[in-house]
């Protein structure tokens, strides 16, 4: 069997690849599939403890996690629409004011 | 109280007539402005002729209670009025000369800006003056005492545009200030210990206390106290600094307030605590020494002076001194008498002075003048009328009240006689330069060259104009008036008049019975040695100014340091600039508002908020507007956080 140390290391790595992403990119797409990557690096250390101990509430929680980030995606995505539609680009750099 | 005299409308009339020109003066014509004033005064006169009228049904001392005002305790003042012989005195004298320095004044400021002003102050002087001598209680008598010299202040710097005038403003209040806290002292004392501020009280209450002979007690404290208070008032030696400045004002003020009223206040003020002064001899000594002093003093300064106004500052000065010689030498009725006939002489002295700036065009300086005789005869007799009387000529009303008074000096300590005698002699030769200087010899002024002088604006009015002229009917008439009563104002000496009727005041007649006690050949030699002195002050400055005019210059340059030093008034103001107001300007300057001000408090508040701006300048470049900046402060607070964590868990 794997250890879940593994899991936990892979799990920061991909948290941490999501963190850099969100940081050093201008566009707001890849920022967007910057945060499903960290969600999901915590949703792998969430399930590998759950595993771990045998314990569920791990899994629903990932579960709950999932909902919200689909729910977020279809929110997120719609203001990235609009965002586009006004603007005419998806750098966050031009899209630093509220009121056009 | 049934026979009420409603004391209380006195000092409110002319309160009333305050009002009215200050708050409306401005939009009403300017004769409607002098009735105001001049009717709220003559009723404040005609009240006190009505009172006058009615004192001999009156059981002396009267007293009127007006209101409840303080009361803690034990302790209580009100708002009463007191009025007993002294204080009729006072009313008659404040009343009758203010009015007609009122009078005057309407054609003296007739062209000067703040017309509604002047009158409206003068009217709040007469307000306070009243109050002080009606005041049945030293704490009212303060409010008085502290109210005249407010509006001394305001009056003297009436042309508050002018620097000199405003700084002599300040000068005037802020010596008063220095005996004013004598003045508030004695009160605490008084409160401390003899439980009460009422006349009636005080001095019941001092009565029970023994004479202090020898020592420094109670009493003689708070009548050491009192004078400081006096002698800051009234000007004597060494706070007399500010009354020659006060000559910045216009010159009625300098006639009412200056010369006639508000400086006697410190006599009135010592007489009226004569019960004090009786059990204090040692403090009654302190009082007649300061008054020759300040007698002799200014007389000598007198006789350099070259500004007409200055002159009869000094002079002024010096009589007052000879009123507190008076009062020290427990002479009080006499001190007052003279304070009356003072108040006639000097009031004319001043308001002919106005009388003859305004004829040469606002030149104030006697070596410009000379002549006028033929082209102001009204005030040129009026003067001469004064200058008599102030030189204690015999028949004139100077002349009775000074030789009371150095009766009881010679009776009291020879010394002060001698010195009472040669200061009565300066006093006739000072004053009789300033007539000769002015009214003889050739005129020296402006128009005398047929230039006209325009633009020589040196104090008051600057309507350049030729030659001299008289001055209108309504500033001649209370000159007039003021004349007679120097020479008639004396008469009441004549069968010890004035003195009987002072008598129930100032305790059972004293002064007649010291008169028994001098053999009228004294009297007489006395009398007559004045009337030497007089003369020969009359024929000094008759010889020096008038027959040979170029000799004063030469005996001032034979005398050298000591001409020098007199001229610039033996450099007091000098001295006290030294002592006094230099190392206070400097220390405030340097410690208090460099140091303290600016270095603590100012400092304080400014490094606080220049503290506050550089922190926040610093948080402020967190908000820069870009997204990923906050992305990265997000990422740096999460990042420290859990390296706290993970610290915590290795610890």
């Amino acid at each position: 069997m794997v250890p879940t140390s593994y899991y936990l290391i892979l799990s920061g790595i991909l948290f941490s690849c999501g963190v850099i992403g969100f940081l050093i990119k201008r566009n707001i797409i890849t920022i967007f599939m910057s945060i499903e990557l960290m969600l999901n690096g915590v949703n792998l250390s969430f399930v590998a403890f759950a595993a771990q101990w045998h314990h569920l509430s791990g899994q629903v929680f990932v579960f709950f996690v999932m909902v919200v980030a689909a729910a977020e995606a279809a929110v997120g995505l719609a203001i990235i629409i609009a965002v586009f539609r006004t603007r005419e680009t998806l750098n966050v750099d031009q899209v630093n004011l509220l009121k056009l | 109280m049934t026979d009420s005299l409603h004391l209380w409308l006195i000092p409110i009339l002319p309160l009333i007539g305050t009002a009215i020109n200050g708050f409306f003066g401005k939009r009403f014509s300017r004769q409607t402005v002098a009735a105001v004033a001049l009717t709220f005064c003559g009723l404040a006169f005609a009240m006190a002729l009505y009172v006058t009228a009615r004192i001999s049904s009156l059981e002396l001392p009267h007293t009127e209670l007006l209101a409840h005002w303080i009361r803690s305790g034990q302790f209580m003042v009100n708002f009463d009025f007191y009025l007993d012989q002294l204080t009729l005195v006072m009313l008659l004298v404040v009343t009758g000369v203010g009015l007609l320095i009122h009078i005057y004044s309407v054609g003296y400021m007739w062209e000067e800006g703040g017309f509604y002003r002047f009158f409206s102050y003068l009217n709040l002087f007469m307000f306070f003056m009243l109050t002080l001598v009606l005041a049945g209680n030293y704490l009212q008598m303060f409010i008085g005492w502290e109210g005249v010299g407010l509006a001394s202040y305001l009056l003297i710097g009436f042309w508050f545009t002018k620097d000199s005038a405003a700084s002599a403003g300040k000068k005037a209040f802020i010596v008063n200030r220095i005996g004013d806290f004598g003045f508030l002292i004695a009160l605490f004392l008084m409160i401390k210990h003899l439980g009460s501020l009422n006349f009636t009280d005080v001095f019941s209450a001092v009565a029970k206390y023994p004479v202090e002979t020898a020592g420094f007690g109670l009493l003689t404290s708070i009548g050491l106290l009192l004078m400081v208070g006096a002698a800051g008032k009234s000007a004597q030696v060494p706070l007399y600094v500010w009354l020659p400045d006060a000559m910045e004002g216009p010159t009625p003020v300098s006639a009412l307030i200056h010369a006639a009223t508000m400086v006697t206040a410190g006599v009135y003020m010592v007489a009226r605590s004569h019960a004090i002064f009786n059990h204090a001899p040692n403090a009654l000594t302190v009082v007649a020494v300061v008054g020759t002093l300040t007698a002799l003093f200014a007389a000598t300064i007198g006789v350099a002076q070259t500004d007409i106004k200055k002159v009869l500052a000094y002079s002024t000065v010096s009589q007052l001194g000879y009123m507190f010689m008076a009062c020290g030498v427990a002479a009080y009725s006499a001190g007052i008498f003279h304070l009356m006939t003072h108040a006639f002489f000097k009031g004319l002295l001043f308001l002919a002075a106005g009388s003859v700036i305004h004829a040469v065009g606002g030149e104030q300086d006697m070596r410009k003048m000379g002549g006028l005789r033929q082209y102001i005869p009204v005030t040129f007799a009026t003067m001469a009328t004064a200058t008599l009387a102030i030189a204690g000529i015999p028949g004139f009303a100077g002349f009775f009240s000074k030789d009371e008074i150095l009766l009881h000096a010679y009776e009291a300590n020879p010394i002060y006689w001698v010195l009472g005698v040669f200061t009565a002699f300066l006093t006739s030769f000072y004053m009789f330069r300033l007539l000769f200087l002015t009214f003889f010899g050739e005129y020296r002024g402006a128009g005398a060259e047929g230039s006209h002088g325009g633009g020589h604006g040196h104090g008051e009015q600057d309507h350049g104009h030729g030659m001299p002229h008289e001055s209108p009917m309504i500033m001649l008439v209370p000159l007039m008036i003021l004349a007679m009563l120097s020479v008639i104002g004396g008469w009441v000496w004549f069968g010890g008049v004035f003195e009987h009727f002072m008598a129930p005041v100032f305790g059972g007649g004293e002064g007649a019975a010291t008169r028994e006690a001098v053999s009228k050949t004294l009297e007489f030699t006395l009398m007559g040695v004045s009337t030497i002195a007089a003369f020969l002050g009359w024929f000094l400055a008759l010889f020096l100014y008038v027959r040979n005019p170029a000799l004063p210059q030469e005996i001032a340059s034979a005398l050298g340091g000591f001409y020098e030093a007199v001229v610039h008034k033996y450099y007091v103001d000098e001295f006290y600039t030294t002592l006094f107001v230099k190392p206070l300007v400097d220390g405030s300057t340097r410690i208090l508002w460099h140091g303290v001000d600016q270095g603590v408090i100012d400092a304080a508040v400014n490094d606080t908020a220049d503290g506050a701006r550089h922190l926040s300048d610093a948080a402020r470049q967190m908000q820069s507007g870009n997204l990923r900046s906050y992305a990265g402060w997000v990422a740096a607070g999460g990042a420290l956080v859990l390296a706290y964590m993970v610290w915590m868990g290795v610890r």
